[in-house]
């Protein structure tokens, strides 16, 4: 499969979507418009799908390709309830066209959140049946006999009674003529095929070959390669520049300036980076100057002695907590993330007076099309997208800085120009995971349950910064995992408290549960220790009206053999948390040597996930979700001084490495309900696990991220 | 001009001595399956071999590989099909796949010169390679179904 070179033919034949027959789903009035006209011999029923006369069945995937498996599951879903071939099926990236191919659930083209499944299953699903029912009836229509006597099998329509069969390539002209079921009848899932089912990978072979184009390798004829000087500090500006002795580097062509810096434009990447040393620029480096980690601590603890915004409130924490018992306190602190794609960030653009064209490894193509069509002023529609495989998204991918730095360059040099970040611009200008400060305070019963329950969250709101929440409301993105925590407590109050110093703010994978989990899962733990409780037990008493968690907390506790002996020095801590729709428990086994390394040797995790798609996906995206989030339990921090991030490659912002992966067990629970998401549900409880183990085997409470090991040394 | 043998092929490249062979590689030509992740050898996404062993190609100035000869992804295999990229596909090893290239030259490497490697082999060869998907579970045994596909003569 060639991605690119599909879509390119794509373009030069018109895309045979709309063609008034849309399955009853919206479709804005303008997207269908030019297209109407029906290629001939070519069925499409809907923008998701379409079969020609050889019987060749392409699918059309809206969601980008980040390693999650999308390009796998898509297909699967449409295959099996068209009943096509799945091996046989082609599989092309939808282009940016937010009126065909936007998320049904959030209504952008844009794609985070762990929105892949859940949000399009049903309405893939129905589009694959309306094809199915349409080409059934071409066949009876063919044969002469009513629909209800024939039936779809794999790539074929059959009439038993008269053994005649039909191939989906031969009902391509007649199904054309069918008119589109507005309510076909869906498979019963036991005649799934491929949903439910252990599915290999679809885009294994081009990812082992080289052959795979991501955003990086992208190569349009005549472009050139830039790289952008950054001001160190957030938001800095530029005051002035000299380019003479850039200018003079053997093969730059350019140096211009542009919103985020300035662009050194030449031949290739290597030149484009000695023309950018070459560079001299002043900078105005603006107030962010004054930032560091230092004042940001600070300004949380001073926070937090203050009263936030109510988030939640159960009975009277605050009147139980000043009734005299005793309070058990703690405060739990985590620090900005970087997400670290593998892929540093890049597009490629191509600016013409009466069109655009974008290449770009995005999160975000219905983002990219108006980025790009608000900096050239072109209408939405004379620009293209062109979404290639992502290195990595985690959040990252659905930003538009670095679709800004290709379209502005490439209009300024009037040349398609692709650029390309360092690893160093890509640590040192991220949109960061917020940094917080959460204080707590609980107070138990006689019997060691909590009586009240106190947490007040300080620290900025994502969505807040963005402008996708209005200034002074909670943030929701900041309290999820703690406002709906699902511990049965009485008397429970949870605060927040936006302290917004400036640090730009992005989605890292799992965003607020990513954090919020650890503190959760962690002061509970503390809670069952105080109590003397089993720190499993405890939990599974307070789960009362949460079945969903509870039933994968003893799912993992099971699998994991809990309370069995283990090697000398081993421990185990557990934790359990909602994320996207599912509900993931683990249970870590850790030892830590005398010097105070942590070695975690298993992880065994419990998913309900609703229905899974593809088990063998789910494994995949929990073994991930552990590597992601064990690396930034055991290293991951951004740290700030005057404005500039410190860190700013694998040295000093260390990624976990193989020698150090833990076995990952996965186990699934099939509760039958709706689909949840499965990139981010398992990464929140990774940390506290990992840390409740490192309690059991220490007495040393981890309340601050990252793990530091010159605590844990013993002499 | 430099010469060097690239996957059998011989180049004349036009490229400052200095210049790391990563971007001759995948800008002067064209074979773009080698990535660039770090720039400091730190990641292992452009791991290429030369003379046969793994080196990274982004601190390798095309000074030290002229007469030499660098095997890319692309020439692994003709047809995807070493042992180590077999067992990738059995064991559905990739997820975004950026990193992949560096880590099946890295693994296939290593099978070149201990036939059966143990965890510890593969720890010391593959703890360069930074996969942020988290793969490393499915690399590791990959390599040891790499290693039992190569002695079936397979």
């Amino acid at each position: 499969m060639n991605a690119l070179i599909t879509r390119r033919a794509l373009l030069r034949g018109g895309l045979a979507v709309g063609a008034g027959l849309t399955v009853g789903f919206p479709v804005a009035r303008g997207a269908r418009g030019a297209a109407l006209a029906q290629t001939a011999g070519v069925f499409a029923p809907n923008q998701w799908l379409r079969i020609d006369r050889d019987g060749v069945v392409t699918i059309v995937n809206s969601v980008p390709e980040m390693g999650q498996g999308s390009l796998t599951t898509t297909s699967m879903i449409i295959a099996d309830e068209l009943d096509a071939i799945l091996d046989q099926v082609r599989v092309e990236q939808a282009p940016a066209n937010p009126a065909l191919y936007k998320n049904p659930v959030t209504g952008t083209q844009s794609y985070g959140g762990s929105r892949g499944v859940r949000d399009h299953l049903a309405m893939w699903r129905k589009a694959a049946a309306a094809a199915r029912e349409m080409l059934a009836q071409a066949a009876a229509d063919e044969w002469g006999v009513p629909v209800e006597s024939v039936e779809t099998e794999q790539g074929a329509v059959v009439h038993r009674p008269s053994g005649r069969r039909l191939l989906y390539g031969q009902l391509v002209d007649r199904a054309q003529q069918v008119p589109v079921p507005q309510n076909p009848t869906l498979k019963s899932p036991d005649k799934f095929r491929y949903i439910g089912k252990p599915v290999k990978r679809r885009d294994t072979p081009e990812k082992i070959t080289g052959r795979g184009i991501y955003g990086t390798d992208v190569q349009v004829p005549g472009m050139l390669v830039a790289s952008i000087e950054r001001c160190p500090v957030f938001g800095g500006k530029v005051k002035s520049f000299d380019a003479t002795a850039a200018t003079r580097v053997k093969g730059v062509k350019h140096v211009v300036q542009v919103s985020n810096g300035i662009a050194v434009v030449a031949d290739g990447f290597w030149t484009a980076l000695q023309g950018r040393r070459a560079l001299r620029v002043t900078w105005d480096e603006g107030p962010m100057a004054q930032v560091s980690s230092t004042m940001i601590t600070r300004e949380y603890e001073a926070a937090a002695k203050q009263p936030g915004q109510v988030a939640r409130n159960d009975g009277d924490a605050e009147k139980v907590l000043a009734a005299g018992g005793r309070v058990h306190e703690a405060v739990y602190q985590v620090p900005f993330l970087e997400h670290a794609c593998m892929e540093p960030m890049n597009a490629t653009a191509q600016v013409m007076p009466d069109a655009c064209v974008v290449w770009a490894p995005t999160q975000n193509p219905g983002g990219t099309q108006a980025t790009a069509a608000r900096l050239t002023g072109l209408p939405p529609e004379k620009v293209t997208v062109h979404t290639t495989l992502l290195g990595g998204g985690f959040g990252r991918r659905g930003e538009q800085d670095f679709i800004v730095d290709a379209v502005e360059t490439s209009k300024a040099v009037g040349a398609p120009v692709k650029v390309m970040w360092t690893r160093e611009d890509d640590i040192t200008h991220g949109f960061y995971r917020p940094a917080t400060y959460n204080l707590f305070r609980a107070t138990l019963d006689a019997s060691g349950v909590p009586a009240a329950w106190f947490t007040r969250m300080v620290g900025p709101g994502i969505l807040i910064q963005k402008g996708r929440a209005q200034a002074g409301t909670i943030d929701a993105a900041a309290v999820e995992a703690v406002r709906n925590m699902p511990y049965d407590v009485p008397n429970l109050r949870i605060e927040w408290t936006n302290k917004d110093l400036g640090i730009p703010l992005g989605f890292w994978r799992s965003v607020g549960p990513s954090q919020n989990g650890f503190i959760i899962e962690s002061f509970i733990d503390e809670l069952a220790h105080l109590a003397g409780k089993d720190p499993y037990e405890y939990r599974r008493a307070l789960l009362g009206k949460a079945p969903r968690h509870k039933a994968v907390l003893e799912l993992a506790a099971t699998r994991a053999n809990w309370g069995a002996p283990l090697p000398t020095g081993h421990t185990r801590g557990i934790a359990v948390a909602f994320s996207y729709g599912s509900y993931v428990a683990h249970v870590a086994e850790v030892s830590v040597a005398r010097d105070g390394a942590v070695r975690t040797h298993r992880l065994v995790a419990a998913i309900d996930a609703g229905l899974a798609v593809n088990p063998e996906n789910v494994k995949a995206q929990m073994e991930g979700g552990a590597v992601y989030a064990l690396t930034a339990a055991l290293y991951g921090r951004i740290t700030i001084d005057r404005g500039r991030v410190q860190q700013s490659n694998f040295h000093d912002y260390p990624m976990l490495r193989i020698n150090e992966m833990p076995v990952v067990e996965v186990h699934i629970l099939d509760s039958g309900e709706a689909p949840g998401g499965l990139g981010e549900p398992g990464v929140p409880t990774v940390a506290p696990a990992v840390c409740n183990a490192i309690y059991a085997a220490t007495g040393r409470r981890i309340r601050t991220l990252p793990i530091n090991r010159d605590e844990l040394k013993r002499a | 001009m430099i010469s060097l043998t690239v996957n059998g092929k011989l180049h004349q490249v036009d490229v400052p001595p200095e210049m790391p062979l990563l971007w001759a590689i995948r800008e002067t030509l064209g074979l773009t399956g080698t990535k660039y992740g770090c720039g400091m050898a730190l990641c292992g996404a452009c791991t290429v071999h030369l003379n046969g062993g793994p080196v990274r190609a982004c601190v390798t100035p095309m000074s030290a590989v002229a007469g030499k000869s660098v095997t890319t992804i692309e020439g692994l295999s003709d047809k995807g099909d070493h042992p180590v990229q077999r067992a990738w596909t059995e064991v559905d090893v990739p997820q975004c796949g950026y990193c992949q290239p560096g880590q099946i030259m890295s693994a296939a490497a290593l099978l070149a010169a201990k036939p059966s490697p143990t965890d510890a082999d593969i720890d010391d060869a593959m703890s360069g390679n930074i996969c942020r998907c988290g793969t490393y579970q499915r690399i590791r045994a990959a390599i040891h179904r790499a290693a039992a596909l190569k002695k079936g003569g397979a």
